[in-house]
């Protein structure tokens, strides 16, 4: 696919019951890919608000925009791709680490800024916020060690002040 | 019915805080939307619902339908031709996925039909009770919106809300699905004044900076060429559609939906394009150096080769819906709105131009091209000559209802429509079984015309069942069965393009005029000629529904042809 990038669309949502269904069932039958897709409480009652990240050229995911737009209980669609926003991930990894690796892992989670939440006699729970590049960055470093279980939430993300996602896409 | 954001529907006709049954709030959102007649078949989970309806029978029509599915293409034939609303109901599971075919051809075709369906006891929902199924899953992705109503104060918000995005916007299918229980409960509650869904807002008036725009470049243009779409006729724009080709002496070509938009026998007017289009309607988009889309979204049975359709014309595309706008085509002037007030916006800044080169060019095609000659056939009668037939005896003034496949593709083509509501067809999902039923739909819509369902064996196989309620219900409706004794278009395909290896193309047909005598209803079967014509001007005559088995030539192909994934170049015409 000719320029197929990641692109971050974040959406207002009425917070109706099977919602989520029809937002992922849209994407299976057009064919979008989701990367990942976060979903929770926006400011305002009774609406949530998504984000998603899909995978496609830039006329695949304008197409996706319209089509997510489409939907009745979808408020507003805004591509934050290349728009000043902020977007984080959470990621929660558990490596198997004995006594004495503790201090090495540890030491390469400060320098990435992540905390350790939990530890036993034979792991450690690394909680890593940021950008969802950060997080694999730290993976890569930490390869050494055996990844035992990694959770992670999924990009979420959010305007800076002069674009509010609440403005949306030019209705359609 | 209306694209434009019209008045939405107040559900309720009761005086506010007058408790009403669910069951009487459903029939009297359907008074408010104007329904005199609904199609459906009753179960057990629906009962309460019917019960209702016993109460409002002075007022609503229920049709006894025989099979759901001829439930929901009835109701898209009455949609289609009233411009109001259609309705579907059925029970639960298996009444309710027997419609699921109509709702993804609803869809397909922005036909606005709500489909109201029982659902099992809300104690019962999610337990594997008799008769469940989880219908509003199902229909998800072929709805416009769904709705499964677990509290009764809901409905009537519910209900308004249904019909209009039913009828507004672009068209489309709604699902209602309501437990047995939710039809037997009150409510005092009242459908509010105005719909308000924050997430639904369909445009009105397309954007003024590129209504200009599309001006300059039709205006710029030499060889311009209108596609008109189903579009036209939602929004009731036909008027200007003719105003526009006229002013700017632009020719237009249609869709298969967009047959009747634009009055055939106008000389500007260059048939139907597409796959069996005509030849001069695709040679005339190979030309063309600026495509005007009207209400289309450009479907690949009607563009075939992107690169070969209008290989470097601009594109101006005027659709109510956003997301057809780039999706097919590359757009030069792209403009969201409702088509009927777009066009009014459009009109005034349209040249009156002389394009006489470009008309005599197109013209030309059109003598070299004819595609609509039927060739001699002294052993058999061809179909075509069934739909000329048909043609010749209404004055061209009936309404036709096509099924799927070849007898489709000619009833398309060999009767010339000069009103949008004259052609029917399920075109984009292709469902075989539509024309029955929606036959029925377009009848009961307006008894005072003239009902022509064109089918093949085929497809009159799929609802056949649908005699029954011809005859019971007394439906005026005409049956040309177009018996070739094959799934014609298979026959076909096979033909050209797997040398001749026929496989499931063969049908061993009973004697459809004998089943139809069967059924109750006048039913006459021939292989003549003069047979054939004479049927047809006895069915024209006769008082109440008539069954037509017409046995005509069996391997007769529907020309001209253009082999999918390949452009306008490559076409087949009748070597005849």
């Amino acid at each position: 696919m000719n320029g197929t990038e990641t692109h971050t669309l974040v959406a207002t949502v009425a917070d109706h019951p099977g919602v989520l269904t029809r937002v992922a069932s849209l994407f299976r039958r057009r064919g979008f890919n989701i990367a990942s897709l976060a979903v929770g409480h926006s400011e305002e009652p009774g609406y949530s608000r998504m984000t998603i990240a899909v995978e496609g050229s830039a006329e695949e995911v304008k197409q996706c925009e319209k089509q997510l737009y489409k939907l009745v209980e979808v408020v507003s669609v805004r591509n934050l791709t290349g728009a000043p926003a902020v977007s984080r991930e959470l990621a929660m990894i558990k490596v198997r680490v004995k006594a004495t690796e503790r201090p090495g892992l540890a030491e390469i989670t400060d320098i990435f800024r992540g905390e350790i939440v939990d530890v036993s006699k034979t792991s450690m729970i690394v909680q890593m916020t940021g950008a969802q590049s950060k997080i694999d960055r730290f993976l890569d470093v930490i390869t050494e060690y055996p990844i035992e279980e990694i959770s992670r939430t999924g990009v979420i993300a959010i305007a800076r002040d002069d674009v509010g996602p609440r403005n949306g896409r030019a209705r359609g | 019915m209306s694209a434009t954001n019209g008045q939405s529907t107040n559900g309720s006709t009761a005086a506010p805080g007058t408790p009403r049954t669910g069951g009487e709030v459903v029939c009297d959102a359907m008074l408010a939307a104007g329904v005199d007649v609904i199609f459906g078949m009753p179960g057990g989970a629906s009962l309460p619902f019917y019960d209702s309806l016993y109460h409002y029978q002075d007022r609503i029509r229920h049709v006894l339908i025989r099979h759901e599915q001829a439930a929901g293409f009835a109701a898209n034939g009455y949609a289609r031709a009233t411009g109001k609303v259609g309705v579907a109901t059925s029970t639960s599971g298996p009444g309710a996925t027997n419609m699921v075919t109509c709702m993804a051809n609803d869809i397909m075709d922005s036909v606005g039909v709500v489909y109201i369906t029982g659902q099992v006891a809300r104690p019962a929902i999610g337990s594997d009770a008799f008769q469940e199924a989880d219908v509003t899953g199902i229909s998800i992705p072929i709805t416009k919106h769904s709705y499964l109503v677990m509290d009764v104060d809901d409905l009537p918000r519910v209900m308004s809300e249904a019909f209009h995005l039913a009828s507004t916007g672009r068209p489309g299918p709604v699902h209602v699905d309501i437990p047995k229980d939710v039809f037997l409960e009150t409510t005092t509650e009242t459908a509010p004044d105005q719909v308000n869904l924050r997430g639904y807002r369909p445009s009105k008036v397309g954007n003024a900076r590129m209504v200009r725009k599309a001006a300059e470049v039709i205006n710029a243009s030499e060889r311009p060429i209108i596609m008109a779409g189903h579009g036209i006729d939602i929004s009731g724009a036909a008027e200007e559609l003719l105003q526009l080709a006229t002013r700017g002496s632009i020719p237009v070509v249609s869709t298969l939906h967009g047959v009747g938009t634009f009055p055939e026998t106008h000389p500007l007017s260059f048939g139907m394009l597409g796959m069996h289009g005509l030849a001069y309607a695709n040679f005339s988009m190979r030309q063309t150096d600026c495509i005007i889309g009207l209400g289309t979204r450009f479907d690949d049975r009607a563009v075939g080769k992107e690169d070969e359709f209008g290989p470097g014309a601009k594109v101006v595309h005027i659709d109510i819906d956003p997301a057809e706008i780039g999706k097919v085509l590359e757009t030069d002037v792209p403009i969201v709105g409702d088509l009927k007030l777009t066009l009014q916006k459009l009109l005034p800044l349209i040249e009156s131009r002389d394009r006489t080169p470009w008309l005599d060019q197109m013209n030309g095609w059109r003598r070299d091209h004819p595609s609509l000659k039927i060739p001699d056939s002294p052993d058999s009668v061809l179909p075509q000559e069934v739909v000329r037939a048909i043609y010749d005896i209404s004055g061209g003034e009936a309404r036709v209802i096509a099924d799927v496949g070849q007898n489709q593709m000619w009833a398309s083509q060999h009767f010339w429509y000069e009103r949008p509501r004259m052609f029917f067809s399920a075109g984009g999902l292709g469902p075989m079984g539509y024309a029955l039923p929606a036959a029925m739909g377009v009848k009961l819509a307006d008894e005072s015309q003239d009902v022509w369902c064109v089918t093949g064996d085929g497809g009159l196989l799929i609802n056949i069942q649908e005699f029954n309620t011809l005859a019971a219900e007394g439906i005026n409706v005409k049956v040309a069965v177009l018996n070739n004794a094959h799934l014609g278009m298979i026959r076909q395909w096979q033909e050209f393009f797997y040398e001749g290896r026929y496989m499931g193309a063969f049908l061993d047909n009973p004697d459809f005029a004998k089943v139809a005598q069967a059924f109750g209803l006048h039913g006459v079967g021939t292989s003549s000629r003069d047979e054939m014509k004479d049927a047809i001007a006895m069915a024209h005559e006769y008082d109440g529904p008539v069954v037509l088995d017409l046995h005509v030539d069996r391997v007769e192909n529907v020309y001209p042809m253009i082999v999918p994934g390949t452009g306008v170049n490559s076409v087949i015409e009748d070597p005849r």
